[in-house]
């Protein structure tokens, strides 16, 4: 197994801090090609964790094996306390209530205006009867993300950076416990970029919620992990906080933070 | 032990993968909550999206065919028959196959580029993860669409054929529209309706099955949408000439017994 070389002081765990997420051996192959190889990483509340790694290491793998998306070849996931692998469709559905994804490609319905976008996982879950205010929930979480204006427009009409915020809205809208970013910053300028990763700060401020974030982007990490772990070779190659890592002498950690 | 060909091992995996695609439909359909107000909708977009385009086919096929099958029909003094025979190669032949060729093309290529679009920009994940059965909302609604609007569109593209072929007649002979239908309705059996109106149901199945399936499983970027496009068209043309070739078969046996 790889040493941990780069290990450093990880953010200590507070009493108030419970794992919301604990990965054990988790492994995953396509074919002959090894993407996890026995990673193991835990996601405390309220806690922004950066999963980092070169294009390919296995990161979306990572998360969309968390989210019950892909079926790992061995290890557990324990998501709020619940084995993933072993939760039937509908128990699974309502875990999802519990944690929000924000996809790299934004993932808006094409065919729907950003209201309807909104309102479909809320008019899908039990979380919601029929004396629900939905629009108030919606116009809550584009006021949340900046965007009530673009309440009637389609997906197509907006900026990258408005899809970004409209996809973060529609995660927020269940108001999750945790929420999984798949490479938010992709796609974006730099200044746009910073944008979304300051509304991610205010978003866990807010609500209070563990964030799991899958990214290569150095402004990503320092604006927003408060605990990185770097994924090399599909192991977990090096963990610790932003200074620590960027301190490393190691050549692999180095080549993250040149 | 002899090896198969790499392309009939293709063609046999895909085959099977299509066959336990079709059988989760049946098993969705009737398991769950159905998905009402999407599959009105796409009712309404599939029926109605095709029914100018099979109209004009329709009128122009039944023009011509009357008008080049006329000098033939005088020449063996049966230019009265004209009517019945126009009749029968529309209603048993003519319409639910041009019908549904045209329906492969306008509505097989469509479902599955927007299925195909779906997949690649992660909008099916997206729904699997806001707690909807995307297959149901997706596939199920589109398939059943499509399963029961081509006998409604192969109805009226008929009715709109034989109006056609009464303006051939009355290119060079003058008859009464009530005169053309009657000698048409009465040449017509109950073993010329029902086969043919069978059929175009299995037509519709195929089409919108074979769309989704090429949709859902496009994965590899914006390449493999057109691709699921141009293949779903392909594909349920092809299964359309099948099944006609089937039902034939079925029916001459049938009639046969009869």
């Amino acid at each position: 197994m790889q040493t941990q070389t780069a290990q450093a002081t990880a953010m200590p765990v507070t009493r108030k801090q419970q794992p919301v997420i604990v990965v054990r051996d988790l492994c995953k192959a396509f074919g002959d090609n090894i993407v996890l190889d026995r990673v193991n990483l835990t996601l405390y509340t309220e806690e922004n964790l950066v999963v980092l790694g070169r294009s390919g290491s296995g990161k979306s793998v990572l998360i969309k094996c968390i989210i019950g998306l892909m079926e790992p070849d061995s290890g557990s996931i324990e998501v709020l306390g619940k084995n993933v692998q072993n939760l039937n469709k509908l128990e699974l559905d309502q875990l999802r209530a519990r944690v929000g994804f924000l996809f790299q490609s934004n993932a808006l319905y094409d065919s729907m205006t950003v209201r309807e976008n909104l309102e479909f996982p809320l008019r899908r879950h039990w979380l919601v009867d029929q004396h629900t205010d939905v629009n108030a929930l919606v116009e809550e979480a584009l006021d949340n993300v900046g965007l009530l204006s673009a309440i009637d427009l389609m997906p197509s009409e907006l900026s990258g950076g408005m899809r970004k915020r409209i996809a973060l809205a529609r995660t927020l809208i269940l108001k999750p416990e945790i929420i999984l970013y798949d490479e938010p910053t992709t796609g974006l300028d730099p200044i746009t970029g910073r944008e979304i990763l300051l509304l991610m700060n205010d978003v866990r401020r807010k609500y209070h919620s563990a964030s799991l974030i899958i990214t290569h982007d150095r402004m990503c990490i320092k604006i927003t992990a408060d605990r990185i772990v770097l994924l090399h070779n599909g192991q977990c190659y090096a963990e610790g906080t932003y200074e620590a890592l960027k301190n490393s002498e190691d050549p692999i950690v180095k080549n993250f933070f040149q | 032990m002899m090896r198969l060909p790499p392309y009939l091992q293709q063609f046999l995996f895909e085959s099977g993968r299509l066959f336990r695609f079709s059988m989760r439909f049946f098993q969705e359909l009737f398991r769950g909550r159905f998905e009402t107000a999407a599959f009105f909708s796409q009712c309404y977009q599939i029926g109605n999206k095709s029914l100018p385009l099979a109209g004009i086919t329709g009128f122009i096929m039944g023009l011509v065919l009357t008008m080049q099958l006329r000098p033939n029909m005088v020449r063996y003094g049966a230019e009265s028959e004209l009517p019945a025979m126009v009749g029968i190669a529309i209603v048993r032949e003519i319409g639910p196959v041009i019908t549904a060729l045209i329906f492969a093309g306008k509505i097989g290529s469509s479902i599955g580029a927007e299925l195909g679009s779906m997949s690649v920009t992660e909008q099916i994940d997206a729904m699997e993860v806001s707690g909807t059965n995307p297959f149901k909302y997706l596939v199920v609604t589109r398939t059943l669409a499509a399963t029961l609007m081509l006998p409604v569109l192969v109805l009226l593209t008929d009715g709109i054929s034989l109006y056609g072929s009464f303006l051939g007649v009355n290119v060079h002979a003058s008859t009464s529209m009530r005169f053309f239908f009657k000698d048409v309705m009465d040449n017509l059996a109950f073993y010329d309706v029902v086969p043919a109106v069978l059929k175009t149901y299995f037509f519709g199945f195929a089409v919108g099955i074979v769309g989704c399936y090429k949709g859902y499983h496009a994965t590899k970027g914006t390449e493999s949408v057109g691709m699921a496009a141009n293949s779903a068209v392909v594909v349920s043309s092809l299964l359309i000439f099948i099944i006609d070739l089937l039902v034939v078969q079925v029916s001459d046996v049938l009639n046969i017994i009869g």
